[in-house]
């Protein structure tokens, strides 16, 4: 068994434009996705919008640069994250097909493991 | 062989290894022991037994490698055959969607057809260092994201096969008229494809895209030998010697159309078969059954809607109604941006604007179509038809 991160990269204007009962629907999705996929779900969780992110980067000369805003600017901002267990890539890009994201899409990534 | 291998080992580059050295074997024990009856098997076999004493031996390095996903129950050692099911379980692998492209390609020419690094580093014009890192990449991302090795379910297979059948028709496609070079056709990838062609139909006997797409290759292929003139300059279908086409490609190509075009609607391999296959059986081009080629356009534009496809139709209507009408179908395509670059288009038109007399708009066509192709059989042809309006 492997873990993947799902991330949810949607498009922020969308969410902050849709009225309550959008809200309403994403948020039943996101519950059903939780309770279908209970055994393979780790965690998860929903981030606030790109406009409280700081990014900081290293200067390459021991210091860093602090900047507002986050790391890319792109037109869908990653906006939540599922950590899910599965055998396979297939088996994560299936839980990752079922993961709501109307505004946008999700990214699968394997969790690096050391040992 | 090496896809037998891969299922004992997990990991592509220990099962090639594996195979190099059991061939390496065969150099020094067949001329002593003679040759064994089923040499395949035997190879087969060496590999395999190879890749299990490695394994053994590295049993702890080995469990901290990633290694490809094998879920599924394991044949026992004993199968010495290889099943085709580990053929069609490699090329799952290296056509898997989460790949890249080119990296799909790759893969499938080094992993499937047996080509070396710098074969395949031939066929697409990159160096043999860029195609090798390639490969190594696509290994990796196989590894770390744990793309499984095996025989997708039935629920994932038509999605699947679509992803390998688009790889092998680019293989085909970039063979049948090569996007670069001296030369009209690269024979190597043409085929590399008409072989994977032939082992997915072995593989999936009942599926009807699968049928389409070995169908396309046999009947565009059986006029490869009549495709340029001996000089290596190129032959339009009107001027190709028909009596010189592959009559048993044909054949086979025909069999195979009949069958893939049975689904409701027919994919779009087949119906591209299908028009091959219309130019296939008519005696001479002036007895070419236009009206049904616009009609299988027709119907590949509805299930298959590209800016190319609408081009090839507008040039079948030309044909099936006339310079004028096929000149007004190639117009209306004119604004659209993906065929901005498409040498076909501005080719085409100077064909029916010269059938139309409009000799200085058909010299400004050829014109355009000459700064968009590299290919030097091509450059040749358009050449030749801007020294016909000299006259």
């Amino acid at each position: 068994m492997s873990q993947y991160l799902i991330l949810l990269y949607e498009d922020e204007g969308a969410y902050a434009n849709a009225g309550q009962d959008v809200m309403n629907e994403v948020l039943q999705a996101h519950t059903t996705f939780g309770e279908k996929n209970a055994s393979a779900v780790q965690g998860g969780n929903g981030l606030e919008p790109t406009g409280s992110a700081t990014s900081i980067r290293s200067d390459g000369a021991g210091g860093f640069t602090v900047t507002d805003g986050p790391f890319a600017e792109t037109k869908e901002a990653l906006g939540g994250y599922y950590l899910v267990d599965a055998a396979d890539l297939d088996e994560a890009i299936a839980i990752a097909k079922q993961v709501p994201a109307r505004f946008g899409g999700v990214e699968v990534r394997p969790i690096m493991v050391f040992s | 062989m090496l896809a037998a291998t891969v299922r004992v080992t997990r990991d592509l580059d220990l099962a090639e290894e594996c195979v190099q050295d059991a061939y390496a074997r065969a150099l020094t024990a067949w001329p002593v022991g003679g040759v064994p009856a089923r040499p395949g098997a035997w190879l087969t076999t060496v590999a395999r037994r190879r890749a299990l004493d490695l394994l053994r031996r590295d049993a702890v390095l080995r469990r901290s490698l990633p290694l490809l996903v094998e879920d599924d129950d394991q044949a026992g050692p004993d199968a010495i055959d290889e099943i085709p099911d580990d053929r069609l379980r490699l090329i799952c692998t290296c056509c898997h969607p989460a790949l890249a492209p080119e990296a799909q390609i790759a893969l499938t020419l080094r992993m499937l057809c047996g080509l070396s690094t710098a074969e395949v580093a031939r066929a697409f014009l990159v160096s043999e260092t860029t195609m090798a890192a390639r490969i190594t990449r696509a290994k990796k991302k196989i590894a770390a994201a744990r793309i499984p090795y095996r025989v997708p379910s039935a629920a994932e297979l038509p999605e699947r096969v679509e992803a390998i059948l688009a790889v092998v028709h680019l293989v085909f496609t970039t063979g049948h008229t090569a996007p670069r070079g001296g030369d009209l056709v690269r024979r190597d990838l043409v085929e590399r494809s008409l072989d994977l062609a032939r082992m997915l139909r072995s593989m999936l006997p009942g599926n009807a895209d699968v049928a389409g797409l070995l169908a396309l290759i046999l009947l565009t292929d059986a006029r490869r030998a009549t495709r340029t003139a001996d000089d290596g300059s190129l032959l339009r279908l009107a001027e190709q010697d028909r009596g010189a086409w592959d009559r048993a490609a044909i054949g086979e190509g025909v069999a195979l159309v009949r069958e893939a075009l049975r689904p409701r609607p027919p994919g779009r391999y087949a119906l591209q078969a299908a028009i091959a296959a219309v130019h296939a059986e008519a005696p001479s081009w002036d007895a070419t059954d236009w009206g049904e080629i616009v009609a299988l356009y027709d119907l590949l534009a509805q299930i298959w809607p590209s800016p190319v496809v609408a081009l090839n139709r507008a040039v079948a209507v030309g044909f099936a109604r006339g310079a004028a009408a096929g000149l007004a179908e190639l117009d209306r395509l004119a604004a659209e941006p993906q065929l901005a670059g498409y040498g076909y288009l501005p080719a085409a038109r100077g064909e029916f604007l010269q059938r139309l007399g409009r000799d200085v708009d058909a010299r400004l066509a050829y014109e355009e179509a000459l700064l968009l192709t590299e290919n030097a059989v091509e450059r040749q042809f358009l050449l030749g038809r801007l020294e016909s309006l000299r006259h």
